[in-house]
């Protein structure tokens, strides 16, 4: 049984114009140890899915779908409170700007703590240990120091650190992160990549990387899912997908890496519509 | 050709005033550490570095919106230090920057139209019907539609709007075109397009660009000469191959080693080391 499974998601948005079709009929399944990546053009509804997973998205928001199982916990008929006592601590998200997603009025302790006290119970002293550990685990030097440090101290690399640390606080089965590296520079991308990478080998839980970084997808995923315009275009293991891409938007996409130009132009998603790719 | 040095930078620096308070005593902090260059007409400069290392600021000298605290800047012959002599109609026409945010760089109550003019409007004495016409064709060759004159920003797509942005810039025909970031707010194949622009306008025009960047696969399609920069000062410049291929100093090395790898051995390596 995978981890999650989620058949035929739907996702309607209600707008003034009438419906819009954020999620077209896509299917995700994900393992214990295993890395999927969802990459995608803005637009291409690669969030939207893991909002909708997590009871994230707004009223206006339609969510059908066969299946949606969290370790064969169905999670379409689960009340707001039992989904709770799922999300944060089973299920955990990482999002794209680290300092935006701390609250700028609390120290970096008290929002970890925060997280441990709510989940697991964790209070005084044992809490404050675990929050050492958790920072240690991150790689942020002087742990006990930085506890008190509010998040506009600390660099953006610093910051997502922190938010990783929460995220991991519980121990989660499974990590979404959400454009964790989009706001970082190269050397810290790097090595807030390494750091997500070697927490999942470590731990052993699932780790769904939603990306528009081809880059990424190829430094961590074991397998992609391609999204367009709110459906599946393909899904592979990484090395067939980089290698040998069968769906045309797919082979689009990887050929305006500015790295793969041959010749003076770089070839364009359009320059393929047009040829009637997809 | 190799004489023909558009952009003369000597031992520029940036120094900015850090004002003090209660507990803190004012300081300096030196943004732009003695930086050299040249850059001959119609070639890209690639700027790289991390944020904080001084090559918006440096950008921003450039560009003039920023002075510089001592140094020399000279732009197709003519001196700039706007501190001293302020800015003539004429330097204003050398050079025009195009802006990393294509949604906050344009007015949202301003048609697209307008925003195209407004350069002309206020440096050249042309009539309206003359600035009209001139906007059509620059509309025109940057892919956009006649019947987009008449829109706001908000109709258009993060694409189309760095388009527009491009042609503000390129409205005054400038000589130099300062890019900060052009692509970074862009998807990879809305990218690619913008890349395919930016170098039918360098061809058409002999357009000379100073591309500011901190992605290192766009710098090595798009680039002639690169010069890295960490902390304020030039790490590494030289031609493109020069860079990539033997790069000397440290950070280099560290920023192509952090650089993503998109390639098949790569990835090949990497399952291989993870299977181990």
């Amino acid at each position: 049984m995978p981890l999650l499974e989620i058949r035929n998601l739907k996702v309607e948005f209600d707008t003034a114009k009438g419906p819009f079709k954020a999620l077209d009929g896509v299917d995700y399944s994900v393992d214990s140890g295993e890395v999927l990546a969802i990459v995608g053009e803005s637009g291409s509804g690669k969030s939207v899915a893991m909002l909708a997973m997590m009871g994230l998205l707004p009223d206006s928001a339609t969510i059908t779908a066969d299946k949606m199982a969290f370790e064969g916990l169905d999670l379409r008929t689960l009340s707001a409170t039992a989904r709770r006592k799922v999300i944060g601590k089973e299920i955990s998200m990482i999002f794209q700007e680290p300092i935006a997603s701390l609250n700028p009025c609390f120290t970096v302790g008290f929002q970890l703590g925060e997280s441990l006290k709510t989940h697991m119970g964790l209070k005084g002293g044992k809490a404050k240990d675990r929050v050492i550990e958790l920072l240690t685990a991150v790689g942020i030097p002087d742990p006990e120091g930085r506890l008190n440090a509010f998040p506009h101290q600390m660099s953006g690399g610093q910051c997502q650190r922190v938010m990783i640390a929460m995220a991991i606080a519980c121990s989660p089965k499974l990590l979404i992160a959400d454009e964790p590296t989009t706001a970082l520079d190269v050397t810290i991308q790097k090595q807030i990549l390494d750091l997500l990478v070697q927490l999942q080998q470590d731990s052993g839980m699932g780790l769904i990387m939603i990306t528009h970084d081809m880059g990424v997808v190829a430094e961590t995923a074991d397998r992609v899912i391609v999204q367009y315009q709110g459906r599946k275009m393909e899904e592979a293991d990484v090395l067939s997908l980089f290698e040998n891409p069968q769906n045309a938007y797919t082979k689009a996409l990887l050929s305006a890496l500015p790295e793969n130009a041959t010749g003076d132009r770089l070839p364009t998603v359009s320059d393929f519509a047009e040829a009637g790719g997809f | 050709m190799s004489d023909d040095v558009i952009l003369k930078v000597r031992d520029v620096y940036r120094t900015y005033d850090i004002s003090g308070g209660l507990f803190r005593k004012a300081s300096q902090l030196t943004a732009v550490k003695g930086v050299s260059l040249d850059v001959e007409r119609g070639t890209t400069l690639a700027v790289v570095g991390e944020s904080g290392c001084g090559k918006s600021t440096l950008a921003r000298m450039l560009s003039m919106i920023d002075a510089q605290s001592s140094g020399s800047i000279e732009i197709d012959g003519l001196p700039i230090d706007i501190s001293r002599t302020g800015i003539s109609k004429e330097m204003r026409q050398k050079v025009q920057i195009v802006f990393q945010n294509p949604y906050g760089s344009l007015n949202p109550r301003q048609k697209i139209g307008h925003v195209l003019e407004e350069p002309l409007l206020l440096n050249t004495d042309m009539s309206a019907a003359e600035r009209r016409d001139l906007a059509l064709q620059m509309l025109e060759k940057v892919g956009l539609q006649p019947e987009h004159y008449g829109r706001y920003p908000h109709m258009f797509s993060g694409g189309q709007r760095q388009r527009i942005a491009i042609a503000r810039a390129i409205m005054m025909k400038p000589k130099l075109l300062v890019l900060d970031e052009p692509v970074s707010a862009l998807d990879l194949s809305v990218q690619a397009q913008i890349l395919n622009l930016l170098a039918d306008l360098q061809e058409e025009m002999n357009l000379t660009y100073v591309f500011i960047s901190h992605d290192l696969s766009v710098v090595r399609y798009i680039a002639d000469k690169v010069m890295v920069m960490y902390f304020g000062e030039v790490v590494e410049y030289g031609t493109r191959d020069e860079v990539f291929e033997n790069p000397q100093h440290d950070y280099t090395k560290t920023l192509f080693a952090a650089t993503p790898k998109a390639d098949v051995e790569s990835i090949r390596k990497r399952l291989a080391a993870k299977a181990a």
